[in-house]
């Protein structure tokens, strides 16, 4: 079978009684129905247990949304009978903080620190987006600087390694081996610490910005960058040795929250979760932006979409990761490193000593913001947890007149109920640790 | 920039038509713009054609901005719901844009042909107050159950949050 039929299923039509194999994905989702359709008033009602309890077997409980392996406030409502779950509802909208339309208040030039906010463990993929989405309605994406451009990408890629870092960390700790979780995060303080050195911060950047970057790599970046690509590859080799081949993480993870290729298509499933089905889909190698057509990298995929793979997937693609630096180093080419645009671009420090028409100009980019035409316009980008995409339509001001972001957890969640039914609680956390999700993405 | 670059109307001059709706160009992205009542029939006809993934679905609430380009034979209306489909088959996208008025803020909900638009339909219905018939589970998704209002629309006021206590600065003593 080829991976056209495998996305696409079948034609048969809608058969409730068929068994699951002969049934299309779509129709799956819409009949067995895993997700747990109840208001919280309904799910009140039934709080009250049944007088004789052979009536009623199952039974609603919450997880979270201060259940410390919910990743944040994501809460979750389960129908449980005994200790296996039939049916689950995501519960989201805590850390909701109306980003998007803060978005709208905000100048091309601010937004930056506004989507930085969402993915907050991946911000400067956010970052890019947005730029990116700017400099296509601004008709300046191709005018942007080589340097620029594979900056981009150096800073791309390591905020994904610190990115699935992090995922490697949360996932130990979620499952009981708490020694990865500091491992996780040493590694990824590492990387952190690269960011802080060329951007200011360690989180938040606002570092790629429409036109270019803020600035210049630092003296010495290159030092940098080649000890943590030297000190990251042996302490992926550890990881192996404790996690991957241990028997205990397998039995936790292997056949756990498994879906299928049609099924995650059909729910717009991104990222790792896609891949872990066995669907090749990298934005970076597939629909490429800037010049990953130029680099060699694998697309790493999985073969049977559980949990595990989903580890395995993320654990290889910081490899992956470490290949594109590698080469990113070999060619970062010399020059500015934002367009000399001066609609975008504000004058240099240097030259607001001298000019008085620089400090306006200075005063005036910075307060009032460029112009941007009118028009609308949808980029996406491969995030460290899949498709990031950005949809902005302008009406000519300096502001945005919508901003959207398609935030890859967002979407992800949605998997959850499908992949949990069926398996035991205690699996549920393995669940959602393997789909990683960030809420401050989830909710913006 | 040069004015090549960006031209003053995002659509080709004479109306090009796809799958039997106008068709026009934004930032060299495909853009198609079916009827309401066609919307369904126009994503089936889509889905057929390996656009098997629905990437992003996200509503505009145009209140301030109605003048905005669109083919001929479209009329402007209030919301617009926007639909971005990703064939992985083909490595394409192609996006739709569908006008909603306001009296009438209601649209067919994709959920049977995209299962993965329920949880994007509830964020439209949630921040713009658009009913998506026929979709399974239509509540608010990030915003309290009991929100008054839809936050994203251009009218919302945001400020309008009851707070506990009022601080009434005319009666403060002055230091």
């Amino acid at each position: 079978m080829s991976i056209v039929d495998v996305i696409r299923g079948g034609n048969e039509p809608a058969q409730g009684l068929k068994p699951r194999s002969e049934i299309t994905a779509r129709e799956l989702l819409r009949e067995v129905g895993a997700v747990l359709r109840m208001s919280e008033a309904e799910a009140a009602k039934l709080g009250d247990l049944p007088v004789d309890p052979s009536e009623d077997q199952t039974m609603i409980i919450n997880m979270g949304p201060q259940h410390p392996s919910t990743h944040g406030v994501l809460r979750l409502m389960l129908e449980l009978q005994g200790e296996t779950v039939l049916r689950c509802k995501p519960i989201i909208g805590y850390l909701h903080t109306g980003m998007e339309k803060t978005g709208e208040q905000l100048t091309y030039m601010q937004g930056g620190t506004n989507v930085t906010r969402m993915d907050y463990l991946s911000p400067l993929n956010n970052e890019l987006v947005f730029s990116l989405a700017v400099e296509q309605l601004l008709g300046i994406e191709n005018d942007i600087p080589e340097r620029a451009v594979w900056m981009r990408m150096l800073l791309s890629e390591l905020n994904r390694m610190s990115s699935h870092l992090l995922f490697l960390a949360t996932n130990g700790m979620d499952i009981g081996a708490v020694s990865m979780m500091i491992y996780g995060w040493r590694e990824r303080e590492e990387v952190l610490r690269f960011f802080q050195k060329v951007t200011g911060l360690r989180m938040n950047h606002n570092f790629i910005r429409p036109g270019g970057v803020a600035a210049d790599l630092p003296d010495g970046w290159r030092d940098d960058v080649l000890h943590l690509l030297d000190m990251i590859p042996p302490r992926l080799e550890e990881y192996d040795i404790l996690m991957t081949g241990q028997p205990i993480w397998r039995d936790r993870l292997q056949g756990v929250g498994v879906i299928t290729a049609q099924e995650a298509t059909a729910l717009g499933a991104t990222g790792p979760i896609l891949r872990s089905t066995g669907v090749p889909w990298d934005l970076r190698r597939d629909m490429p932006y800037l010049r990953y057509p130029e680099v060699e990298f694998d697309v790493v995929v999985g073969s049977y979409g559980d949990a595990f793979d989903r580890y395995a997937i993320r654990l290889n693609e910081i490899r992956e990761s470490i290949r594109i630096v590698h080469q990113i180093l070999d060619r970062m080419p010399s020059g500015d490193f934002r367009i000399q645009n001066k609609k975008v671009t504000p004058p240099p420090r240097a030259r607001i000593d001298e000019s008085m028409e620089a400090l306006i100009h200075h005063f005036k980019i910075f307060t009032e913001g460029f112009k941007v035409p009118e028009g609308e316009v949808y980029v996406a980008i491969e995030s460290p947890r899949g498709e990031i995409g950005c949809y902005i339509a302008s009406d000519g001001s300096s502001t945005p007149y919508r901003m959207h972001v398609r935030a890859p957890s967002f979407v992800n969640i949605q998997c959850l109920p499908h992949m949990m039914r069926g398996g035991l609680v205690a699996d549920a956390v393995a669940v959602i640790s393997s789909v990683d999700p960030v809420l401050g993405e989830v909710d913006r | 920039m040069s004015e090549a670059t960006t031209p003053e109307s995002n659509f080709a001059p004479e109306p090009t038509v796809l799958y039997g709706v106008p068709l026009s160009d934004s930032r060299g992205q495909r853009v198609l713009h079916p009827t309401r009542d066609g919307y369904i029939a126009l994503l089936r006809t889509l889905l057929d054609e390996t656009f098997t993934m629905c990437a992003d679905l996200t509503a505009v609430d145009y209140l301030l901005h109605m003048g905005r380009a669109l083919p001929e034979g479209i009329a402007a209306e209030r919301f617009e719901v926007v639909v971005n489909l990703l064939s992985i088959e083909r490595r394409e996208r192609i996006r739709l844009r569908v006008q909603v008025p306001e009296s009438d803020a209601s649209i067919a909900s994709a959920f049977d042909l995209y299962p993965g638009a329920e949880a994007m339909e509830r964020e439209v219905f949630d921040m713009f107050g658009i009913a998506f018939t026929n979709h399974p589970d239509l509540t608010r998704i990030l915003m309290p159950e009991d929100w008054e209002g839809h936050p994203l629309r251009k009218d919302d006021d945001p400020s309008r949050i009851p707070v506990q206590f009022t601080a009434d600065f005319s009666k403060r003593a002055s230091s």
